[in-house]
């Protein structure tokens, strides 16, 4: 969470430090008119080798955007991004990143090509980096990935369609091992599938961690299935981070208020607990990212809000060891 | 009398490939005033139970056997013309998607009018009361300026409000919620579950809530039933299916779901396999191929429901087996 941007001194125990990041997009709002679309505002955060750090929050808050964002799907618009030590900022280093950092995307049917085979779509990043030398090197790689993620070896000649949605989220999780990367952002894998096969994909998620020691950043807005997954969870609120602590502690002693009225509203799958749950229903609607409040984002819908929150954006600060969160009331 | 009785319900897609047995011998009742959830994966038929009940399947889909009672009235063979007497004014639904269920080239309040002036003697002018008094009701503010407004105007929690405030504006006796939260967030399902609840409350009417949540089922409903490939599992109080479930499909799904108070981070148990085939489905308990404990005659023939409390039927022949099961309904409480 530091400030600090210049001499900034990589912290060997992380895998992905980024610092600041912007990610604004120009938005056509009337005749020669644009408004900039702030997706993420100053976001920093760390993510320790071998951990997974969670992101949730609700449907345009940005998390999506810092996963693309991170993995340089979009050009940042400022922020620095660390990987291993190293700074993301030439071709080079950008390069070697794209290898080793790799995506898994929310919906298993649009991410898959319908024109490819299923091997092929397994080995694209293999010749995209040309890792394999030969084809029967190749051959045998896709064999090996298909077996990984529990697919029939058989079916590589097949077409995604012919596939389950928990099949083909399997198929995108393969073409992710394809480069051997280190770092994988998981963009919603499980949202689009049934509760059934949910809990296979996660288990599958958290073998494939421990075997191959990779690293996540698992972004979804299931708040149960990011706390199962996660060691740590951020959470963010109209393109800005609101609050970031282990999963645990996030869960069971949120700070902010929007973690606060987050939480409460999640429902939980136990009738005598649910009848008594005290739910802080909030009021009105997400603001529209075009027209984010000045000062505090959250501010509007907030009951605690002071004349201080429409004022300054406020920073996150180390509330108690590990827990940060960004209020000026705590 | 029960206000809606579905009895041995049987609904097909008759598709190129076969015919898929979307809703395969389903029967429920529902007592007036009260929360029926109905949870369940997809292509377990819940939606389409919904249709059925209202007559909205669409081509190749249709009602090959079966009885519908509203009020002691069978809706099954109904014409057109009598069905739009009853859907909108008696039993009205709310879809899963706020954003395609509105029309985006008429107002709000053209599309709030013309449901009430559809059904009921009011003119324009009383129509437009009413609709100000119903939007009002679900908590949208300003609702006059609203109702000159286009649905893209609003966001979805909005639409949500606006399509439960159509639902509800000729006082139905029955309203069908098809996931209506499903595509909202968090924060605003806990608003509109609120709302529901409340207006629930108070206009005294019966709610089907079709979730795939357990969640959403534990917050608001009173009884439940858990659907798979078209056919009851086990259905009871929520309290039964929550504490004391007696289907292997139903214990599997609850094993599934992470727990938020589990702070060991313990491996969840998913069900293994694949969703059912509608095409082929096997001769005996459609879900024996997924299912861990699966006997010889789970595969080949289908369960029945049993008693296995004083309001819990389940259709597993692991009860019949371990002698969990009553001939009839059981005079006390007995669940273990």
């Amino acid at each position: 969470m530091e400030e600090i941007k210049k001499g900034f001194t990589p912290d060997p125990d992380c895998l992905v430090q980024v610092r600041n990041l912007k990610m604004f997009f120009p938005i056509t709002t009337g005749f020669l008119k644009t408004t900039m679309l702030k997706a993420v505002n100053d976001v920093s955060f760390d993510i320790r080798r071998g951990e997974t750090l969670g992101l949730v929050g609700e449907s345009g808050c940005g998390k999506t955007t810092v996963g693309r964002t991170l993995l340089q799907l979009y050009k940042p618009t400022d922020g620095e991004i660390w990987f291993d030590g190293r700074k993301i900022d030439n071709k080079e280093a950008l390069k070697n990143f794209r290898r080793r950092a790799q995506m898994v995307f929310q919906d298993p049917y649009s991410s898959l090509n319908p024109r490819m085979t299923v091997g092929d779509i397994v080995a694209e990043p293999i010749d995209v980096h040309h890792l394999c030398a030969n084809k029967t090197e190749r051959e045998n790689r896709i064999r090996e990935l298909m077996t990984l993620v529990g697919l029939n070896t058989e079916h590589a000649t097949r077409y995604a369609h012919e596939f389950s949605g928990g099949q083909r989220q399997r198929i995108g999780i393969a073409r992710a091992l394809a480069s051997k990367p280190e770092f994988i952002v998981c963009d919603e894998p499980v949202s689009a599938l049934d509760v059934s096969i949910q809990a296979q994909v996660i288990n599958m998620l958290e073998d494939l961690q421990s075997r191959l020691s990779l690293t996540y950043l698992f972004i979804a807005h299931d708040i149960s299935v990011v706390k199962h997954i996660s060691n740590r969870i951020a959470v963010m609120y109209l393109g800005r981070m609101m609050e970031l602590a282990s999963a645990n502690e996030l869960t069971k002693h949120p700070l902010h208020p929007y973690t606060v009225s987050l939480m409460s509203a999640v429902p939980v799958p136990d009738p005598k607990v649910s009848r008594n749950q005290h739910r802080i229903v909030l009021e009105g609607d997400v603001p529209s990212p075009l027209k984010v409040p000045s000062g505090c984002p959250f501010r509007p819908r907030c009951s605690r809000a002071t004349a201080a929150c429409a004022e300054a954006c406020p920073a996150m600060r180390e509330v108690s060891p590990g827990h940060f969160a960004a209020c000026h009331n705590l | 009398m029960n206000l809606l009785e579905v009895k041995d319900l049987h609904t097909s897609f008759f598709t190129g490939a076969g015919e898929v047995k979307a809703v395969n011998g389903l029967s429920f009742s529902l007592e007036k005033g009260k929360v029926l959830g109905i949870v369940g994966e997809s292509g377990s038929g819940k939606s389409v139970t919904a249709y059925s009940i209202l007559q909205i399947l669409t081509h190749p889909g249709r009602i090959v056997s079966g009885s519908i009672r509203f009020h002691g009235e069978e809706l099954v063979g109904k014409s057109d013309e009598e069905m739009r007497k009853i859907r909108g004014n008696k039993i009205s639904i709310i879809f899963q998607d706020p954003m395609t269920s509105l029309n985006p080239t008429f107002t709000i309040g053209n599309q709030l009018m013309e449901a009430i002036m559809m059904h009921t003697n009011r003119n324009r002018k009383q129509a437009e009361e009413r609709a100000i008094e119903m939007l009002r009701l679900v908590g949208i503010s300003e609702p006059e300026k609203r109702m000159h407004q286009y649905a893209h105007e609003h966001s979805g929690g909005m639409r949500q409000r606006v399509m439960i405030a159509m639902a509800l504006a000729c006082e139905p006796d029955i309203l069908i919620a098809d996931e209506p939260t499903t595509a909202l967030d968090v924060t605003i399902q806990a608003q509109i579950l609120e709302l529901m609840l409340k207006l629930q409350r108070e206009m005294g009417m019966a709610i089907i809530m079709i979730t795939h949540d357990m969640g959403v089922i534990a917050q608001i409903c009173d009884e439940v039933i858990v659907m798979y490939a078209g056919g009851v599992c086990e259905r009871g109080t929520a309290d039964a299916i929550f504490y004391h479930p007696k289907h292997e499909y139903t214990k599997g799904l609850m094993r599934s779901i992470p727990d938020m108070n589990d702070d060991e981070k313990n491996r969840l148990i998913p069900i293994a396999g694949t969703p059912i085939d509608l095409l082929h489905m096997p001769p005996g308990c459609p879900f024996a191929p997924r299912c861990e404990r699966a006997m010889k005659i789970c595969l080949q023939e289908k369960p029945k429901e049993y008693w296995v409390g004083r309001d819990h039927l389940s259709a597993c022949w692991m009860n019949v087996r371990e002698g969990l099961c009553y001939g009839e309904r059981p005079e006390e409480e007995v669940e273990v």
